[in-house]
């Protein structure tokens, strides 16, 4: 009777170890170098995600804007908030580009097309991103230890995952939504290499 | 409308120099491994050497490029993979080739009737400083899988991006051509869609001296050569066994 308990806790404490301990052992934690707040930008500058996160001439899609996009405003404090003057003192006047960390980068087998995606399909960028765009603080940057991929690709909680698999269901159901023959039945006809490369 | 993208090859035109073998290398990432050999070595698209069987002075030679025929029915590598790691896109005709999903059984490569397919022996290693040559359209490979031609299928890729960022509902004609085709001095190698009839390749397949190779196998491949020369037409059925050799890689 004695020892049955000692294995069933034994087998509690492993099972819960593995299950709370285990995703995080996985994930590397790292801040991003400015805590950067998207509702102020959205709310005070009135600013939306394509004024930022734009499209180069091309059509390829430019990614986390680089240093001369936040200097264009923020040359001189606009505020008086501590971490503007900082982020302008340690970033803008010496001219040194933040190391932002991207939530979002997908492995170098993917091949994702933002354009196809948000001006012919009209996806707003809350569908894979989730919420960003109202939220205050940017979240700590996680890093699967093993892969060195981004948890955001395997969905934080609350958040859409980005994996193969939902890209697939996204295109399925689009796919039964459309008529035949029309953009959305084409997105789920299709083979490997459509968004492999 | 589905595509379904061919290629026209003219051998009478094709000079064997070895440029479209280059480009395609260059353009897909293929690494020159130090133990590559003719067995070994990874080239999707390789120019052989054919010849008539005669001696001098009756000799004649011609060179003949091969690539994955891109069979659109009963596709024997798709057929035989265990794995599902071979496609037909439906949208396109292309035969895509998956390394992440594949096993290394190379089973496909016994049942490919062209020998069109590759088997990475060692990972890809490029030579300090030529790994910023890299395409980005295309992920390298890994060792113990098996890679072929996808006809530039980054191109594609590029070419569809830039119809959706121009607001246009289609790629042009000719917009989207594999490397190998760009870049014959010789220009024997023609590529479009075979189901558009005002396309080039859908008018040369009609033309006198158009062949496939190993057509009787009913696998209806996507390239079509091109000879006026019978004994170069012959080449398309599979040699005699015991017959003599006249193929050279």
């Amino acid at each position: 009777m004695r020892r049955n308990i000692f294995i069933a806790v034994g087998l509690l404490a492993g099972l819960g170890a593995g299950w709370a301990g285990f995703p995080r052992a996985i994930y590397s934690r790292r801040p991003q170098p400015v805590d950067f707040s998207h509702k102020v930008h959205a709310d005070k500058a009135g600013a939306k995600c394509e004024d930022c996160h734009g499209f180069r001439e091309d059509g390829s899609f430019a990614g986390i804007p680089t240093l001369d996009k936040c200097a264009s405003c923020h040359a001189a404090p606009m505020g008086s908030t501590a971490t503007e003057k900082s982020f302008i003192d340690t970033y803008v006047t010496p001219g040194r580009e933040p190391q932002w960390l991207s939530y979002a980068r997908q492995p170098e087998n993917v091949y994702f097309s933002h354009i196809t995606h948000v001006k012919r399909a009209q996806l707003k960028c809350a569908q894979c991103h989730g919420d960003e765009g109202s939220a205050d603080h940017l979240r700590p940057f996680e890093q699967d230890r093993v892969s060195g991929y981004s948890r955001d690709i395997w969905g934080a909680p609350g958040r859409p995952g980005m994996k193969m698999d939902d890209c697939v269901n996204c295109h399925r159901q689009s796919a039964a939504k459309g008529a035949a023959g029309t953009l959305s039945a084409q997105a789920g006809e299709r083979g490997c290499l459509d968004c492999h490369k | 409308m589905n595509k379904r993208y061919g290629m026209s090859i003219d051998i009478d035109k094709c000079t064997g120099c070895g440029a479209c073998m280059v480009a395609c290398a260059v353009e897909n990432n293929v690494p020159a491994l130090p133990g590559a050999n003719d067995r070994r070595g990874i080239t999707w698209m390789r120019v052989y050497r054919v010849d008539n069987g005669e001696e001098y002075p009756d000799r004649r030679s011609a060179f003949v490029p091969m690539l994955c025929q891109q069979c659109g029915v009963e596709t024997p590598c798709a057929h035989v993979c265990p794995q599902q790691a071979v496609d037909v896109d439906p949208a396109t005709g292309i035969v895509g080739q998956m390394p992440e999903r594949c096993l290394g059984c190379r089973y496909c490569m016994a049942a490919c009737p062209y020998h069109a397919r590759y088997f990475n022996w060692w990972d890809p290693q490029w030579p300090a400083g030529m790994e910023k040559t890299l395409n980005p359209d295309v992920a390298p490979r890994m060792r113990g899988v098996v890679e072929k031609c996808n006809f530039c299928h980054g191109r594609y890729h590029r070419a569809k991006e830039r119809a959706a960022a121009a607001g246009e509902k289609d790629i042009r004609p000719g917009e989207y051509i594999p490397a190998c085709v760009e870049a014959c001095p010789a220009g024997a190698i023609r590529f479009g869609d075979l189901n558009d009839p005002s396309s080039e390749v859908a008018a040369a397949r009609h033309e006198a001296g158009s062949f496939r190779l190993l057509e009787k196998l009913g696998t209806d491949p996507k390239i079509y050569y091109h000879s006026t020369r019978d004994w170069v037409r012959q080449i398309a059925f599979a040699p005699k066994p015991g017959g003599k050799e006249n193929l050279h890689g």
